[in-house]
């Protein structure tokens, strides 16, 4: 099925936030903190504005507690005398011209007495640098599976590494932007936007502004990208909106520019990450120490769940009984960072991965062979002690890969290619990696997630259902999952708009879960409606539609809803304690391989071919699935060559597209994807995850390549042609600076 | 030597061809085209992802060429020609549909813009490939296979894949 | 209006004063005169002897002229990696160098075919030779009162020409390293951009190729690079990488000539 908001999109016609029509309203900005850390001491207005035509909020507007709520209630939502990061929000202002909000918030001085901050996450704090617990850990996770310091003592060769990455920057090409305004008598406070969560929203505006759900609704605008950065953020914006809307009496729409969007919005993790491997001298995995460090920034946001599944995919594919894997994720004064696709594995597994073609090196065996060798086997089990036992061949999903890029071919090729020219070097490399989908262990029970199809008086049916399309496919998806369940045509079934007032709470559009878990509500509620309505399972087609309107005639005016409700397959336990069991229901698996060109000159790095082999579940939409690893792929090659965060204070001063770079059409070769599949009984169409794990494999792949291309030993992305020159030039890679452990 | 055109007002009069028919408009001349389209001819479908001519979702046609329409002061436009992507025969879509070229869609009408044009003059393909063509339309989610096979097919439309 | 004013800035296609126009707010309170009527100073135009771009001609102009790619093809490949299409039909050549960026784009290759820059104002006409239009980091021989409507290039026929561009991508990439290089019977043109304050010539570089002995490898061009540019750290690149590059790019792209005598 083609998608089915693809022509809405192609003409321009599919409105987002800031193309909606709206009456009498006016625009909102936020004045921000200069300084990383210190206490306001003065709020100046300038005198050159007439400050009574604006609408000024600050913290004691805020009705309910002051707090962004999350995980942890320690983020406020506007500050109120202390600031903890650069570009944390102080003040909102708003007024018809957006021209004049822009001018009046250059007129407002934020005077803050500085304090030391932390903005290094990889040294130990000062100690007037402490400002979360007595380390500023935030939080603390350790994975251990059998005894790993007797099993590296034992060791004959124990190989170490450390190796870097660095933030990345979503750039959604829709920047974020809510509107809101009080409907019905004033007393109903509505907030539509660009987001990936309505629910996230919802709470949190009921939590701050002390609201019930009968008082404030949600909707999702088609979104313009997410990727994880509109999973939690939007809720600030929400409510930095509303508040505006609430004291000004008009409707207040705030849209930030790409400037402000890039600086003080939510980035992927920072990560430093050491391995000191044990094998056996022909190459089997004998012991494996890991840990893994990561910059949570100024607040807590998702860093705890990040740095979970960072440990958890840390060790890699691959079968080893001693592993120990300890993760901090460290408070700094840096603006948050947050969800961003991949959510710490990819970070864990570009070390992981690069690390595994160091250990070849060192031991002089060939990266396919020491692959081939650990990748697990059906019946042996992962770091948390999960048995892996899907039927998956994993050596296939390898060899597919090799055999598509013809890699042993291409090495020859590239032998000779690099022993005779003058400026370049080619190279190929190998990732093999994972990707669990859905939250971990016990997280999407805690969900509860529900889900509803319902019954139209036309006899077609509407899924109402909390997950949003934001590109990945949600809309042709939940129809085409409906449809094929109900043996319906695609015509006949809507999606409802996701609008917390009439769609049920089905969990974030987070974790690569929305066709895997979500799309099994869908078939879920689509059975329950079918027996509502008196048929049984095998009913299809024209008898379901018939019954449906056969429903409606004898009970005019009333809903007519299947129900979904989540429950875990069968057999899963996970102890949260001891992070131990079954992480997820299941993992997808892939192999890719990157072939580079080096120009010594300028030792640029240019992808010249890319195959990405995954094997996940059953493919539902060819089209939709080629365009995730396709788009993840090249989100994978900016984040490994050109994606660089640059700071000052915390803050990323390279807050423009012409200074913050991702690849354009002609930086990138066509990405060539091949699936294998192996169906998963537990989703949707026997589908598993599949929207992060390509993010996951391209940076490693990439680094490998380099490596065999050029001889250079790179630890730390991004690859930038400036790093390469250096390790060329014989200096030791970044992620040497800091090779110590931390502990 | 011809005088260069002056204003200094707070408002100014602009009148332009938009999609095929003549308009006239009172405009600021602090404005943007973008913003003129945008905000006071309500044609939402060119979008704003950068305000600095990187990304190129605010593409529009000027005399026919694709440009940036973040960076044109709506004044210059007095006396020519505009058009956006309201103006496209969404007929002539249906292999951007088939071949994956749009996903979230904000990056969308300034790709199609910037397709259609390449469309109309398939003789640049004798010294550009698409991809260079198509450069100044930044994607993030679909990797840029999508397009380029769109904008093949509707070229050759042999279903095959070419040198892009 | 210029003559009487000099705060006022003449705008063309508009690609580097409107980049980010709506947050620059003071912006919005300068007089601009607007250039884009002035339909004369669009087309380019072959003479015998030259080449003549208008005020107003755009890298897309170039790039379409037939001859332009194969008389003066440095033009069509500096034209073609400015930015991408949506700004080479708006971009103009007289803009170019009245932004006067060290990273210029434009620059680098007229200057290497020895282009005369053009202004013309209420008193009158006058020509200065692009490699001695600026005299510091945006300082340029151009009176506020004046306008550049025109840049001529000679014709000649051309031994040896490239430019190369070093950006950190393919395209919509600001250079970090540029040279353009030509060789004709007028002599050698070293021309470098982004390592320092202005786009400048080269002479000791010049001064090699002409006279010196070959350099064994790209390190033994550093000390004459050293005498010809001063690169710095910046938000894209670093001193030491600006410097390697121009040296390997040179070495490699003049491996036939060094040491031949002219």
């Amino acid at each position: 099925m083609k998608r089915r908001e693809a022509l809405a999109k192609l003409t321009g016609r599919e409105r987002y936030v800031d193309d909606l029509p709206l009456e009498g309203f006016l625009w909102g900005m936020t004045v921000r903190s200069p300084a990383p850390r210190g206490r306001v001491t003065a709020i100046r207005f300038g005198k050159d504005i007439d400050w009574s035509q604006f609408v000024v909020v600050d913290h004691r507007d805020i009705p309910g507690p002051n707090v962004v709520a999350l995980i942890e209630q320690d983020q406020p939502v506007l500050a109120a005398g202390y600031v903890r990061h650069v570009h944390e929000p102080v003040l909102l202002l708003a007024h018809a011209s957006r021209e004049a909000v822009r001018r009046a918030v250059r007129s407002v001085e934020v005077v803050v007495a500085p304090e030391p901050p932390a903005l290094d996450f990889r040294v130990p704090p000062a100690p007037d640098q402490i400002q979360y617990g007595s380390d500023n850990v935030i939080k603390h996770l350790k994975i251990e599976k059998g005894d790993v310091e007797r099993a590296l003592a034992g060791a004959p060769v124990v190989v170490s590494g450390t190796y870097e990455t660095g933030a990345q920057e979503h750039v959604y090409l829709e920047t974020q932007g809510m509107i809101a305004y009080l409907e019905g008598e004033g007393d109903v406070l509505v907030v539509k936007g660009s987001m990936q969560c309505p629910y996230y929203v919802l709470k949190a505006l009921q939590h701050a502004l002390a609201r019930d759900e009968t008082r404030v609704r949600v909707t999702q605008t088609p979104t313009g990208g997410g990727f994880g950065g509109k999973e939690e953020f939007p809720s600030h914006i929400a409510l930095h909106a509303a508040l505006l809307a609430l004291k000004g009496g008009r409707p207040v729409k705030l849209i930030y520019d790409r400037g402000e969007d890039m600086a003080a919005t939510t980035k992927r993790h920072p990560a430093l990450v050491h391995h000191r491997t044990g094998l056996t001298r022909d190459g089997r995995l004998v012991a494996q120490d890991i840990e893994v460090v990561i910059d949570g920034g100024a607040y807590v946001t998702l860093s705890p769940v990040v740095l979970s599944r960072a440990i958890i995919h840390a060790a890699g594919p691959y079968a080893c009984d001693h592993v120990r894997i300890t993760g901090r994720a460290m408070f700094t004064n840096a603006v948050p960072f947050g969800a961003f696709r991949g959510f710490g594995a990819p970070q864990s597994q570009f070390a992981g991965e690069r690390h595994m073609d160091v250990i070849a090196g060192s031991l002089g065996i060939d990266p396919v062979e020491l692959r081939r060798l650990n990748l697990l086997r059906d019946g042996q089990t992962t770091a948390t002690g999960q048995v892996i036992r899907d039927g998956t061949d994993r050596l296939a999903v390898m060899e597919r890969a090799l055999e598509l890029s013809r890699y042993r071919e291409k090495e020859h090729q590239h032998t000779a290619f690099n022993a005779t020219h003058a400026t370049l070097r080619r190279g190929s490399g190998l990732a093999t990696f994972y990707h669990g989908a859905g939250f971990t262990g016990g997280g999407e029970v805690a969900l509860k997630s529900r889900l509803r199809v319902a019954g139209r008086p036309d006899g077609g049916v509407e899924v109402l259902s909390a997950n949003v399309e934001m590109g990945q496919g949600t809309l042709t998806v939940f129809t085409e999952l409906a449809a094929a369940r109900l043996g319906l045509a695609p015509e006949d079934v809507t999606i409802a708009e996701a609008d917390t007032g009439r769609v049920p709470n089905s969990g974030p559009t987070v974790a690569s879960r929305t066709t895997m878990i979500v799309g099994g509500l869908v078939e879920r509620a689509a059975d329950d409606l079918r027996r509502r309505v008196g048929l049984d399972d095998s009913a299809r087609g024209a008898a379901v539609k018939r019954a449906i309107g056969q429903w409606h005639r004898e009970h005019p005016g009333e809903p007519l809803f299947g129900e979904g409700a989540y429950e875990a397959p069968p057999g899963i336990t996970w102890d949260d304690k001891t992070y131990r069991g079954d992480a997820y229901g299941a993992f997808a698996w892939a192999a890719y391989v990157a072939e580079v060109e080096v120009d010594l000159r300028t030792c640029t790095t240019r992808v010249i071919d890319f195959v990405a082999v995954q094997e996940v579940g059953k493919v539902l939409n060819p089209t939709l699935a080629t365009g995730q690893v396709q788009g993840g792929v090249v989100q994978g090659i900016g984040w490994a060559l050109m994606e660089e965060c640059k700071w000052r204070d915390g803050a990323m001063a390279n807050n423009q597209l012409t200074n913050y770079l991702i690849p354009t059409s002609d930086d990138v070769p066509s990405v060539r994807v091949a699936f294998l599949e192996n169906p998963y009984p537990h989703g949707a169409g026997g589908a598993k995850g599949l929207g992060e794990l390509p993010i996951d494999g391209p940076a490693p792949a990439i680094l490998n390549a380099v490596a065999r291309a050029t001889g250079a030993d790179p630890r730390a992305i991004p690859l930038t042609p400036e790093r390469l020159m250096e390790l060329m030039d014989g200096q030791a890679d970044v992620g040497a600076q800091h090779a110590a452990p931390l502990r | 030597m011809l005088r260069p055109y002056v204003r200094h007002m707070s408002v100014l009069s602009v009148s332009f061809i938009l999609n095929g028919s003549p308009v006239t408009l009172d405009v600021d001349p602090a404005s943007r085209l973008l913003d003129t389209l945008r905000y006071q001819l309500a044609l939402t479908g060119t979008k704003e992802g950068c305000g600095e001519g990187e990304c190129g979702a605010c593409t529009v046609y000027l005399d026919g060429l694709p440009v940036n329409s973040c960076l044109i002061p709506t004044y210059q436009v007095r006396g020519h020609r505009v058009e956006t992507v309201e103006s496209l025969d969404p007929s002539a879509l249906e292999p951007f549909e088939r071949c994956g070229a749009t996903q979230c869609g904000a990056c969308t009408p300034g790709v199609v813009m910037t397709a259609c044009w390449i469309h109309q003059h398939p003789e640049l393909l004798g010294t550009h490939s698409i991809r260079e063509l198509m450069a100044g339309n930044l994607c993030r989610c679909t990797g840029y296979d999508g397009i380029v096979d769109s904008v093949a097919e509707a070229l050759w439309g042999t279903g095959g894949k070419r040198e892009t | 209006m210029l003559a009487s004013d000099g705060a006022a800035i003449p705008i063309a296609g508009g690609t580097d004063l409107l980049a980010h126009w709506p947050v620059h707010v003071e912006a919005h309170e300068r007089t601009y005169v607007d250039l884009s009527r002035l339909d004369p100073l669009k087309s380019l135009r072959w003479t015998a002897d030259e080449l003549q771009l208008g005020g107003l001609t755009t890298y897309w102009d170039v790039i379409r002229d037939p001859r332009a790619g194969e008389e003066f093809p440095l033009l069509v490949d500096a034209a073609r990696q400015v930015g991408a299409i949506q700004i080479q039909a708006r971009g103009t050549w007289a803009g170019n160098i009245v932004n006067a960026s060290p990273a210029a784009d434009g620059v680098p290759v007229l200057m290497a075919y020895d282009a005369m820059v053009v202004l013309e104002s209420r008193r009158g006409r006058e020509e200065v030779p692009l490699d001695r239009f600026y005299s510091g980091y945006k300082e340029m021989k151009r009176r506020p009162d004046q306008l550049v409507v025109g840049i001529r290039i000679p014709r000649r026929r051309y031994a040896y020409q490239v430019f190369e561009k070093v950006g950190a991508r393919r395209a919509q990439a600001i250079a970090k390293v540029g040279l353009a290089v030509t060789r004709s019977g007028a002599g050698w043109r070293v021309v470098a951009a982004s390592v320092a304050p202005t786009i400048r010539r080269c002479p000791a570089v010049e001064r090699l190729l002409e006279t010196g002995a070959a350099p064994e490898g790209p390190d033994d061009l550093l000390p004459t690079i050293a005498q010809d540019v001063t690169p710095i750290d910046d938000i894209r690149s670093s001193a030491h990488y600006r410097t390697r590059v121009m040296a390997r790019v040179l070495y490699h792209d003049l491996r036939d000539f060094w040491g031949k005598r002219a």
